[in-house]
Parts: C-alpha cells; structure tokens; sequence
C-alpha cells in the first residue's frame, strides 16, 4: 500500500520535471547518529531502489558551526562532491545562494502541505532554497501528579506558571524534598537561549528581535517586560546554575524528579518516560505559556531541511532525492519509527502516526504557532545577530544588567552588525 | 632555513594581515574587497573586543603571577635533599603533562553544579551553604578559569626554576653559612639574583602563553564574555561568523599585543633569549 503511494506520489513529482535518467549516483549529507541516520540512510535507499540511481552517504562533523563552516568552504569552492545537504532551519539565509531553487520541482500542491512557518524559513529572496524535512518545537514538560496533587490547573500564562511553581516548589520542599525547583530552561550563553528568549518575547507579542523587513525591533516594552520576567525565575524557582543549562542539563534535573516544568524540545519525551526515568508516566506535553492574557501561544521553529547543491552534476536526481525524502509518504514513516515531527500539518491527524505517538497531539499546536528566528532578515549575519542578543540576555538573566537598560545597547549593538542597516 | 620559514610562518601571517584589509567572508574567499582600516575601526568600537582584551590581561597578570609565586615556592622544596625527590620530580609534572583540552574538560566536570566533586566538598566542608554554579556566575568564570591555568602550569614554572637552582655553585652557601647570614637574606641576596634571568625567560614564556590563551576558556565557559578571551574572539568571528577580514584583524592586533608584550619584557627586564647566562 505504502509503495503504491509512493509511486502515485512519484508520479506526481516527476510530472513537474523530466524522469530522472537512472543510473546516477546521488551524494547525500544526513547529519545525526544512531537511529536519526538509520532513518535517514532507509529513506535514501528506498528511493535508489526505485529509481534506479545509487546513493552515496557521508557523514559531516558533529557540531553545528564545524558543520556549517564546512558546507561554506564546500560550496564557496563550488564543489559539486555533496549534491544534496540537511541543513539547519536558520542557515537557508547563510547558504541559498549555493542552492537551487525547488519551488516548480515541487509544485504548488506539495508545498502547500507543509507548515507555513518552515516553508517561510526556507524561502531567501523568493526562492524556495531547501525542503523541510523535519519539525521541532519548544514544548512545557508538567508533572501531572504534583498539579493534581496541589489541585492546580496547567498553567496558561507565564505569570500563572510563575505562581504554580513557587507554590509547589514550596510545598514540596515544606514535606522534605529539599532538591525541588519550580522550572528549568536552557539558559547558557549560546544558541539554545536564544530560542528561550524569543519564546517569552514573542509569546507577548514583543516581535522577533528583528522583523521580515530587517527593521530592529526589540527595543520595546513588551521585550523588557518578559526579560525581567525571566530574571525574577533565576534563584527563586529556577536553579542558578540554569544559567550554565543546555537541554541535556534541564532533562537531568527533570527527569530525576527535581523539577515541577521543564521547558524542552520535543526529543525528551522519549527519554522521561523510559524506564530508568524517576517520572515516567507522570508528565504531560503542553504548549508553552502566554505572556500575560493578551499575549500568545508560540514557541521557537527549529528543525531540519533538505537542499541540492547548485553545482550538483545529477540536479535532477538529486531534486527527486530531496522530495522523496521531504514527502508525505516518507515522513509518516519516520513519524511512526523514529518519533520525527513531520512538516505536514495533516499528518498530525494521521491515525497511524498519533497511535505510534501519543503525545503528537499535543505537539500539533506548537508546531502550528511557532515563530521563527529572524533567520531571513539577518541572512550571512544571523549567527552573530543571534551571539549579541544571547551574550545580552545572559547579562541581563545574571543581574548584571537591568532589561531596560540593556534594549538600547543590544539595539546599537545589532545597528553596528548590520553595518547601519544594511544586513 | 629562510625558506622554510618563510613557507610554514611567514605565508600564513602575511596572509592574515592582508585579509584583515578585506571584506572576505568564509563565502567570498575569492571575491572581496579591500576596506583600508575599515575592520580595524569597528573593532576598536567594539566593547566586546576591549572585554576580551581585558579578560586576557587580567588572564595574564594574575595566573602568571601566582605560577611564579608558586612555581618558585615548588623548585625551592625540591631543591632541598628530601628523600623520594625523584619522585616528586616527576609527580609534580604530571598536570603539565595532560594536554590542556583534557584537563579544562576534566575541571569543568569537577565544577558542575549539580553533579560536580568541588561543591559537594566545599559543602560536605561546611564552607558553602548551597552548590555554585562556578562555571556560569560572570563573577567566578575568571578566577575558576585563572584556578584550572595555575594547576595545569605552576609545574612548568616549578621545573624552569629548578634547572637554574641545580646550576648555583655550592660554595657561595657554604661561605654564607660560615659567616652566619641569616638564610631569607641568603635567599634575596644570593639565590634570586643568581637565577633571575632563568626566571625572567620563565615568565616570558608564560606570559606570551597566556596572552594567547584558547582552549581554556573555549572548554569551560564557550563563548561566554565574562571569560572572552582575544584568541576566543577571533576565533568567533573566523568560523561562526565566517568574516574573514574582520577575524583577521582581530588576529593581527593579537599579534600586535604579543609583539608589544615581549618588546617590552625584553627591554624592561633584559631578558637575554639568546644565551642562558
């Protein structure tokens, strides 16, 4: 049945482009270790066995920016070795001009199912750089048995989630479990608390640090109102040494019991409800709070696409790759053996894929509000734009600096790296 | 020799200074621009880049100054005749030995918050009354970085000093003893002007070390400004922001600072690197 699909859906996607000539061998870039490549490396075969191509896999380096930094050189010295690459959602802006573009490969219908916000993120200067492949989303990680227990409801607001906490918090270490804390983030100097700050600036409505139109827009109230906001969590319910937490960091504290909400990806899921876990079958997936009751749910947009190399000698093969592997058929797959979060809203609905996942449900709203970070606007400069705002909210979650005080500079700041503007 | 020089050493400097007059980027590395001083001007605007070069010097004078103190102190003990001395020899090299990544890695576990050795010694001690964050407060970064150089680098120090204690001509103390000098003026007045010039390279050494220290601060605290170094810097703007030219300049004024450094260590304190004495 799969494979008919699969055929059907072939048919629809070579209808927009000649029938790949067989027999090329196609060079694919899958980052990721253990069952993330093994999903990738199934996916990839499956297409050459029904193609008639052959694909070649490499493994790029582990970190990120090795990662990046590596693909720049590579393509600056218009290589042609790697034809399609898995890229990070906020590198398309860094990397589009090497890539072609696949928005009349895929078709209008095609791109149409996938979320708004990853095509957006995909899309430099009206060419659609890359596919998405994958979706990730921040997501509040409650223990469901402490809110039954102190008769709390799920927390709507932050302030709400502020208030929970403390009481719990309290009451907790009141009876003796002197190691409780109310919350735990990702609150290090890097990447990860970016996406944080973002999540309670835009949650009330405070932008995205620079808007589509590359205008510097974080110098408002609103921003200033959430960052003092998390600098009151910093030592009262959040540990101090959040301030040092990546994701793997606040998982430990969570999982080990210590903690009422954890703010993570959606990857922990898995992992707190495993066996060895001290909280397995006590938390609940809910979407992150609002800020304050006008503001919204959201979360940061993170996740994985797919792109072909501009200086691929099989472009259309490796064009055909890319979709098979972005399409709907080889999503659900992934969905249903490896927990991946599709890009296809719709398969959210998909009986199969919610039965293997649970907790996909609750997943679909916060991949559906997400915002993305101003990745576009910002272009070859995002890592640094994202640097100074990270090292300036860390100043600000320390104490060092009062959030008021700060906009302004981060401000002038972000007005210097853009050379005045002009990203 | 010249050329060979010139090829390994030469090439890639005069390299990293011309793209410092460019606009290059990791992309563009064929394709640029030259921008006069225009990367030169903006780093001189920017506070981060004075932070770092001050996170380097407060690096520098402080961790270099305790090794000496210490070092000293060290090679004075294993210059005296105690039994095991060969042994203590080798023992005191081993932090020297372990290559610096590992060790800042090793450090930054024992400084964990939660999980690490240090807070639940200094609690188990009573000195602290709840577990640190040593790696992630601005306020203890530097000393925790300053702490892990003085334990990884006081052996080399140690060792330096020791060489030129062993070289002393016996028969000075033997005519100090006889006349009944009392041993702390021995000290001022034989042994540390005999070994200072041992100890001035010593310190010179160490000091273009720390000027251009990396592995440290990039292990324990990343990209952190509280701990920033000038190498750290420059190395952000080469690889994550991929702006050649503006990495470069930051390179090349590191260079500027390390040259200026030994000039004036070489004339201030008469360093002789040519011979020993």
């Amino acid at each position: 049945m799969a494979r008919r699909c699969a055929l059907l859906l072939a048919g629809v996607l070579t209808a927009f482009s000649a029938l790949p000539a067989a027999g090329a061998t196609v060079t694919l870039a899958c980052s990721g270790l253990g069952i993330s490549f093994d999903l990738c490396r199934d996916g990839a075969q499956e297409w050459a066995r029904r193609s008639g191509n052959e694909v070649r896999f490499v493994s790029p380096p582990k970190g990120a920016s090795e990662q990046l930094a590596l693909y720049q050189q590579l393509l600056a010295a218009g290589s042609p070795d790697i034809d399609v690459f898995q890229i990070d959602v906020v590198w398309p802006g860094i990397l589009g001009n090497y890539f072609i573009d696949l928005k009349d490969r895929a078709g209008p219908d095609i791109v149409r199912r996938h979320l708004p916000a990853m095509i957006e993120a995909a899309t430099v200067k009206g060419r659609l750089v890359a596919m998405p492949w994958f979706a990730d989303a921040g997501v509040l990680y409650a223990r469901k048995d402490l809110l039954e227990a102190h008769e709390r409801p799920v927390p709507q607001t932050w302030e709400e989630l502020q208030d929970t906490a403390a009481l719990i918090q309290r009451a907790e270490r009141a009876a003796g479990r002197d190691r409780m804390w109310g919350y735990v983030w990702q609150g290090r100097a890097y990447e990860g608390l970016t996406v944080n700050a973002l999540e309670w600036v835009a949650s009330r409505n405070g932008g995205t640090i620079v808007d589509p139109d590359g205008a510097i827009t974080i110098d408002n109230p609103r921003a200033a109102e959430a960052l003092a906001m998390a600098r009151g969590w910093v030592g009262s319910i959040s540990p101090p040494g959040v301030l040092n937490y990546m994701e793997e960091e606040a998982r430990g504290v969570f999982q080990s019991g210590n903690a009422v909400f954890m703010r993570n990806w959606p990857y922990a899921w898995t992992l707190v409800n495993a066996a060895d876990s001290a909280v397995g079958g006590k938390v609940a997936v809910v979407p992150l709070p609002k800020g304050g009751p006008d503001g919204r749910h959201t979360s940061t947009l993170g996740g994985q696409l797919l792109a072909v190399s501009k200086f691929s000698a099989h472009a259309d093969e490796a064009a055909d790759l890319a979709l098979h592997l972005t399409g709907v058929v080889e999503q659900k797959r992934r969905a249903i053996h490896g927990a991946s979060n599709p890009t296809i809203p719709a398969l959210y609905e998909d009986a199969e894929v919610v039965a293997a996942n649970p907790f996909f449900a609750a997943l679909a709203d916060s991949i559906a509000n997400a915002v993305n970070r101003p990745a576009q606007a910002t272009g070859m400069r995002y890592n640094q734009v994202s640097a100074e705002f990270y090292a300036n909210v860390h100043e600000v979650l320390t104490g060092r600096r009062d959030a008021k005080a700060m906009l302004p500079d981060l401000t002038e700041a972000l007005v210097r790296i853009s050379r005045g503007g002009r990203w | 020799m010249l050329v060979v020089l010139a090829g390994v050493a030469g090439w890639p400097l005069v390299r990293t200074v011309f793209f410092s007059f460019t606009d290059a980027t990791l992309a563009t590395l064929d394709g640029f621009q030259g921008v006069g001083l225009d990367n030169y001007l903006w780093l001189m605007r920017d506070p981060v880049w004075w932070r770092a070069v001050w996170n380097t010097l407060v690096f520098t004078v402080v961790s270099v100054g305790i090794e000496t103190a210490l070092g000293l102190g060290i090679a004075l003990i294993l210059n005296a005749h105690l039994p095991g001395r060969g042994l203590l020899r080798a023992a005191v090299l081993i932090p020297w030995a372990i290559p610096t990544v590992v060790s800042a890695q090793m450090w930054g576990w024992m400084f964990h918050d939660l999980y690490g050795v240090v807070n639940a010694i200094l609690m188990g001690l009573g000195l602290i009354a709840e577990p640190r964050a040593w790696t992630a407060d601005p306020d203890l970064a530097l000393p925790v970085v300053i702490a892990v150089d003085v334990w990884k680098s006081t052996p080399f120090m140690a060792l330096l000093i020791l060489a030129a204690l062993q070289m002393l001509p016996r028969d000075l103390y033997e005519a100090a003893r006889v006349d009944g000098v009392h041993p702390v003026k021995v000290f001022f007045r034989i042994t540390l002007p005999l070994i200072r010039p041992a100890l001035m390279v010593a310190v010179l050494f160490r000091t273009l070390d720390a000027l251009r220290v990396f592995d440290l601060m990039y292990v324990l605290t990343g990209n952190s400004r509280s701990t920033m170094s000038m190498s750290v810097y420059a190395r952000q703007y080469l690889i994550d922001f991929q702006d050649i030219g503006y990495g470069s300049a930051a390179a090349t004024m590191l260079v500027l600072v390390l040259a200026a450094a030994t000039v004036l260590a070489v004339t201030l304190g008469r360093v002789r690197v040519d011979a020993g004495r």
